[in-house]
């Protein structure tokens, strides 16, 4: 019979080898599901981890990489403090979607002005829409100890509403014909994300990076760090240490609403180019995947949301070429959660084969 | 705005309507958490629910097959996170987060062929006497039979965890995991039955939305009525009679948004379908739940 036996401590080789197993399982079953689907699995697979990176139209799509990947990292990043503290935002595309309209909307404001001063303004204001739209279930969690976690989830339901409402009313193109969505902000020059834009590097990609360094100091280097990874491990202990529960929240909480709100603001100034009812593509939801398959570490998450950004593009890819639906892409994404889910038992237990004796 | 022209017997038959998807879904996650598991995927088993039990009933042209149908698939899917947070002891709301996430992908894939197909009809009953009834009868007793499931399902549950030995057990289980086992209760068989007891209610409620109330499938379809029915477990206060209550109160918010935008109200249409969502906020901020079962969202390991 197979037991499962708890180790003392939380096997450091698993910790980096869970991620790999889980990714490599997720081909194979991966492979298993686009068979059923009458796919050559083997192609399929090829077409979804390879093409994009050494094909010979990857001169193509490396670019595509920086422009999934930035946003899937930068909002990852923000919910790995939360979920290392045990607090769950799992409203991130809410918080993503709130941010790109009060950005998309500081920009539109000042068109058709020029000015070196537009873009910095509507990081601003992205960053505090997505501040604030965390802050709503971060203040009630604290205040009345509602759950974050269902606050933050209707929180998307109506973000989108009125992303819709924005993309029909405020925010149009009044120069649209009367089509939904609001002037292209890619097309503007003092509004554009962009730095450049055949090389897929825009202003998201660089705060990501610069995100990835500043959370691995804080999380290695700086108490706060400490604080956040003692509070989700031992909340009493965390507690005795002088942790003020109600500030980790809202600091947690503002992080990954701040930076879910920036990398909304930086998509839609960008590679989306204007606020329409459909520019969110649920990234804040994929991000949570990213930050699991990232250890909720800084590099891994970094490298997490490559891979990820890799099956959003070799999805496409399969899509075109193959006719795989996309909805395969979705369940290889969430098949890939479960098994890092599942193989992450190895990291805290050890299987041993007991005898049924006594 | 005309507000004469909405008629309060119809919204309040159509409260009834409107609650029962979210009632079943909630039923079966409060024995989930009563169990002590915190199964975060209800969306996701909603979904499979309402693809599995349209599929079934456009193939067999039969509803109640369907609806069968749909309560077998959110229960197999539900296995996935039953196995995943019992016998490998990952974390339920992660695990809950990823099953949201592949059934929403599940369904697509299974639904695609099925887009802008009618669902088999499913007639309401006609109940003699009691329909005839003038007033109440239209707004209780002229339904379909699934609305009538539903409230027999909240009672037979409420009977269950009352006054049966194995509701007993399923408490103590939920309780105090340590303690129900070292009683020599099977905490982890007890759990996978909870768990797809929970999967087999959250797919009934799925099916409902495709096979009655939309009657069609279209992707994302349950558009967070699972979150919905999570929210109103805890405003229960993990209580059904007071489920009961809350679905009411929460189809009662959709159905009077929905008749609002009909009857063509000053508020823009976005604005109004905001509000079930801002209701559950506010119910949730307003109402102080009751306390949690003890073990609540814990991985049971024995050790022994």
């Amino acid at each position: 019979m197979i037991k499962l036996e708890k180790r003392p401590q939380p096997s450091k080789r698993w910790t980096f080898a869970t991620p790999i197993v889980a990714v490599l399982l997720t081909m194979f079953f991966g492979g298993v599901l686009f068979a059923a689907l009458g796919q050559d699995p083997l192609v399929t697979i090829r077409t979804i981890f390879f093409d994009p990176l050494f094909s010979e139209f990857a001169w193509f799509y490396r670019p595509q990489l920086l422009i999934k990947g930035a946003p899937l990292v930068l909002i990852a990043i923000g919910l790995s403090f939360g979920f290392r503290a045990g607090i769950w935002n799992i409203g991130a595309e809410g918080q993503y979607i709130v941010g790109a309209i009060c950005g998309a909307a500081v920009g539109l404001a000042f068109y058709p002005m020029e000015s070196f001063i537009i873009l910095p303004l509507m990081v601003v204001a992205g960053a505090l829409g997505g501040l604030l739209w965390a802050m709503i279930p971060g203040l009630l969690r604290v205040k009345f100890g509602t759950n974050e976690i269902l606050v933050s989830l209707m929180l998307v339901y109506v973000a989108e509403q009125l992303l819709a409402s924005m993309a029909l009313g405020a925010l149009r193109n009044p120069e649209g014909m009367g089509f939904p969505g609001s002037r292209n902000l890619a097309q503007y020059p003092s509004a554009t994300s962009w730095i450049n834009q055949s090389a897929g590097m825009h202003w998201g990609v660089v705060t990501a990076l610069i995100a990835v360094i500043f959370a691995y100091i804080a999380l290695s280097r700086h108490i706060f760090g400490f604080n956040v990874r003692l509070s989700g491990q031992s909340p009493r202990a965390a507690r005795f240490a002088g942790v003020n529960p109600g500030r980790l929240i809202l600091i947690c909480m503002g992080i990954s609403g701040t930076l879910a709100g920036l990398a909304g603001l930086f998509e839609v100034a960008g590679p989306a180019g204007q606020v329409s009812i459909d520019f969110n593509v649920g990234y804040g939801f994929t991000a949570i995947i990213v930050a699991f398959l990232g250890r909720l570490h800084p590099v891994g998450i970094l490298l997490a949301g490559g891979l990820m950004a890799l099956t959003y593009i070799g999805g496409e890819i399969a899509q075109s070429n193959l006719g795989l639906p996309i909805a395969a892409i979705q369940i290889l994404q969430g098949m890939l959660l479960f098994f890092l889910l599942a193989v992450d038992v190895l990291t805290n237990y050890r299987i041993t084969l007991a005898r049924k004796a006594h | 705005m005309d507000l004469s022209s909405i008629n309060p017997v119809l919204l309040l038959a159509s409260l009834m309507v409107a609650a029962t998807p979210i009632m079943l879904a909630a039923i079966g996650e409060l024995v989930v958490e009563r169990a002590g598991v915190l199964n975060l995927g209800v969306e996701g088993m909603m979904i499979t629910g309402a693809v599995c039990g349209f599929v079934v009933a456009v193939g067999t042209n039969s509803p109640w097959i369907g609806f069968a149908g749909a309560a077998l698939g959110g229960a197999l899917i539900s296995l996935i996170f039953g196995f995943l947070t019992q016998f490998l002891l990952s974390n339920q709301v992660a695990t809950g987060l990823a099953l949201t996430l592949f059934g929403l992908g599940l369904s697509a894939l299974m639904g695609q062929g099925y887009i802008g197909i009618k669902a088999p009809a499913f007639p309401d009953w006609y109940i003699p006497v009691l329909g005839d009834i003038p007033v109440i009868g239209p707004i209780i007793f002229q339904h379909d039979p699934m609305v009538y499931v539903g409230l027999a399902l909240v009672a037979a549950v409420w009977g269950f965890l009352r006054y049966s030995r194995a509701g007993l057990i399923l408490r103590a289980v939920g309780e105090n995991h340590e303690a129900a086992h070292a009683l020599g209760y099977h905490v982890v068989r007890v759990r996978m039955l909870a768990i797809m007891f929970g999967g087999a209610c959250a797919g009934l409620g799925g099916a409902y939305l495709s096979l009655v109330r939309v009657p069609q499938w279209t992707e994302g379809m349950t558009a967070g009525a699972g979150w919905i029915a999570l929210a109103i477990v805890v405003f229960a206060s993990w209580r059904p009679g007071r489920l009961l209550l809350g679905a009411y109160l929460f189809g009662g918010v959709t159905v009077l948004q929905l008749n609002l935008q009909a009857a063509g109200a000053a508020i823009a249409v976005e604005y109004l379908s905001m509000a079930p969502y801002l209701a559950t906020i506010a119910v949730l901020v307003i109402m102080r739940a009751g306390r949690a079962p003890g073990s609540l969202g814990q991985s049971f390991h024995a050790s022994r």
